[in-house]
């Protein structure tokens, strides 16, 4: 199978006669091979990406290239090329698990059993079930039988819009532990999700936020391009806490994060573990937990969404 | 004592010979932010359309504000708010009218619904939008009208169904700090979500697993108990042993 490359060049898109600016010059690229992550919320622009990358709508300006051939020009080529998962199940409801594998391998001009290899471990989850209609199915099932069917085909490209929304914990990790096999198989992969601590499982991610990206590089790089010092604090009156350190002059942003607040201040020369210390006692808080710690990616895209303080003007505006 | 705002007491829902949820027991009390949790069929969703006075159980009971989830259905509609990821609010109506039409349906008056409607507005920041069609705002201020006014009648209970799915991290922030402030008001809050970092911001924690209830506490204790850093890893470690799966 050759290796895929994506090509992304000031790709624009509005709705409604140009009143909504989904999707504003984004511009990013994924190597052959790659596990490239889409992170952000929903509204933020990934599927409409997606469906420009999957020829399935035209951009307003722009260009994208997969495997190099044109999404406007070559879209014949790229169709058969990409396999794609949409966000929402998109499988035939009345259609047996079988049949709707059946379906999509005879579109392609291919048969079940000779791209089995490849969908194998993924395939014998739901063999059991193989007899059921694809509307009876859970939530977990549906999933990968639509995983299956997008790479039926055995597609050089795999876009997977927000495969694990609504998924708990556990088959968030199980659906990832597939994408690996498959992304050891040589398939250029690029996923959206929203949750944030998927972010590092990518090998690149881009951060997007109002059709913008603000950020594309490793998880590993995003961290460290975060600036300045973070701390992290609890007490017995957390909720206090955050109020309290909000209302102060010396702090710069403060938000919960599961059971510690984090914090940045203004200035970054300042002994930061005194001053937030001092805060605390000032407002008579008590078993207080003050650290300094390594910044996630959640961290770096809440920074990144404050810095961008037009974005959320256009979010009140619109 | 605390004053229970749910008693619910080995609550059975049986589909065939399937237990969807199963001799499930808990008290919530006053104003405390009640986070449950579980895999995708776990039984949450059919505990909590019980609980809401939207199904029968097949045995056992819950006091739902004080009302039987097994006669008192009507009574308990009233008393309690409720939003979702998926309901939302009406697109087709401006934000005003949309708050103006649920609390007229939870028997707001309409003096009150006119003094406080515009009060609300102001609050979340939303005034220049305020006559503006609901399905024009992004997502996040959406989920924040949508929780106003499910506590618009002031319920003594709030039940939100994934309230943050899909939300950015930021919006996530400012809806729990807006949970917080109706649980200060007094107002129970209801809250399934998957997002473990917001486990850690509710009182107490409940665990489904296959339609039983495995595990209830405080997120500190859970993590001691299970001797886990994280509530993630509580949650894993619980719903792997799951035997039933999806929906």
């Amino acid at each position: 199978m050759p290796e895929a490359s994506i090509l992304v060049r000031d790709l624009s898109k509005t709705y409604d006669k140009g009143s909504v600016l989904a999707v504003d010059k984004v511009s990013f690229e994924v190597k052959p091979g790659e596990l490239f992550g889409l992170i952000g919320a929903d509204g933020a622009g990934k599927s409409t990406i997606f469906r420009i990358l999957t020829t399935v709508l035209l951009a307003d300006s722009g260009t994208a290239h997969m495997a190099g051939f044109d999404v406007v020009r070559d879209y014949r080529k790229i169709r058969n090329l990409v396999g794609y998962m949409p966000g929402k199940f998109s499988l035939y409801q009345d259609l047996t698990v079988r049949e709707n594998l059946e379906f999509f391998a005879t579109v392609f001009g291919t048969t079940i059993d000779a791209n089995m290899d490849l969908i194998k471990d993924i395939y014998d989850q739901i063999k059991p079930f193989s007899g059921r209609r694809a509307g009876k199915l859970s939530g977990g099932m549906k999933q990968k039988l639509a995983l299956c069917c997008a790479l039926i085909h055995k597609p050089a490209v795999l876009l997977l819009d927000e495969p694990t929304t609504g998924v708990d914990v556990v088959s968030r990790k199980e659906f990832w532990e597939m994408l690996k096999k498959l992304k050891a198989q040589g398939i250029t992969i690029i996923v959206s999700t929203p949750y944030m601590d998927e972010a590092k499982l990518c090998e690149r991610i881009a951060l997007i936020q109002n059709g913008r990206i603000m950020s594309v590089d490793t998880p590993v790089n995003i961290i460290k391009s975060y600036p300045g010092k973070l701390f992290a604090a609890k007490s017995n009156d957390i909720y206090k806490l955050l109020k309290d350190f909000r209302a102060h002059p010396e702090i710069e942003s403060c938000y919960a994060f599961g059971d510690y607040i984090h914090i940045t201040l203004k200035d970054p020369s300042s002994s930061g573990l005194e001053v937030l210390n001092r805060i605390a006692m000032e407002n008579n808080h008590s078993n207080v937990q003050i650290k300094e710690i390594k910044p996630g990616i959640e961290d770096s895209f809440i920074l990144l969404m404050s810095q961008q303080k037009d974005l959320v003007q256009l979010t009140t505006t619109k | 004592m605390e004053e229970k705002v749910i008693v619910c007491k080995e609550l059975t829902k049986r589909f065939g010979d399937f237990y969807a949820v199963d001799k499930i027991s808990f008290d919530v009390s006053k104003g405390e932010i009640f986070g449950f949790l579980g895999a995708n069929g776990a039984g949450k969703t059919t505990a909590m359309r019980i609980l809401c006075g939207l199904s029968y159980p097949s045995s056992g009971d819950a006091l739902v504000a004080g009302f039987s989830v097994r006669n008192q259905q009507e009574s308990i509609k009233k008393n309690i708010g409720y939003m979702s990821q998926r309901f939302s609010l009406y697109e087709n109506l401006s934000i005003l009218e949309n708050i103006e039409f649920f609390g007229g349906v939870y028997g707001v008056s309409r003096k009150e619904i006119k003094d406080r409607s515009y009060k609300l507005v102001g609050e979340l920041g939303l005034q220049k939008e305020a006559k503006k069609m609901v399905g024009s705002l992004p997502l996040g201020w959406k989920q924040k009208l949508a929780f106003s006014v499910s506590i618009f009648h002031h319920p003594k209970i709030v039940f939100l169904d994934e309230p943050t799915g899909g939300v950015d991290p930021v919006t996530r922030r400012q809806f729990w700090d807006m949970i917080y402030d109706a649980s200060a008001s007094g107002i129970t809050i209801f809250v399934t979500t998957h997002y473990m970092d917001e486990a850690e911001y509710c009182n107490r924690i409940s665990v489904m697993v296959d339609g039983k209830m495995e595990a209830l506490d405080t997120p500190g204790n859970l993590k001691t108990k299970y001797g886990s850093d994280s509530m993630e890893d509580v949650f894993y470690k619980l719903a792997r042993a799951a035997k039933r799966t999806g929906d």
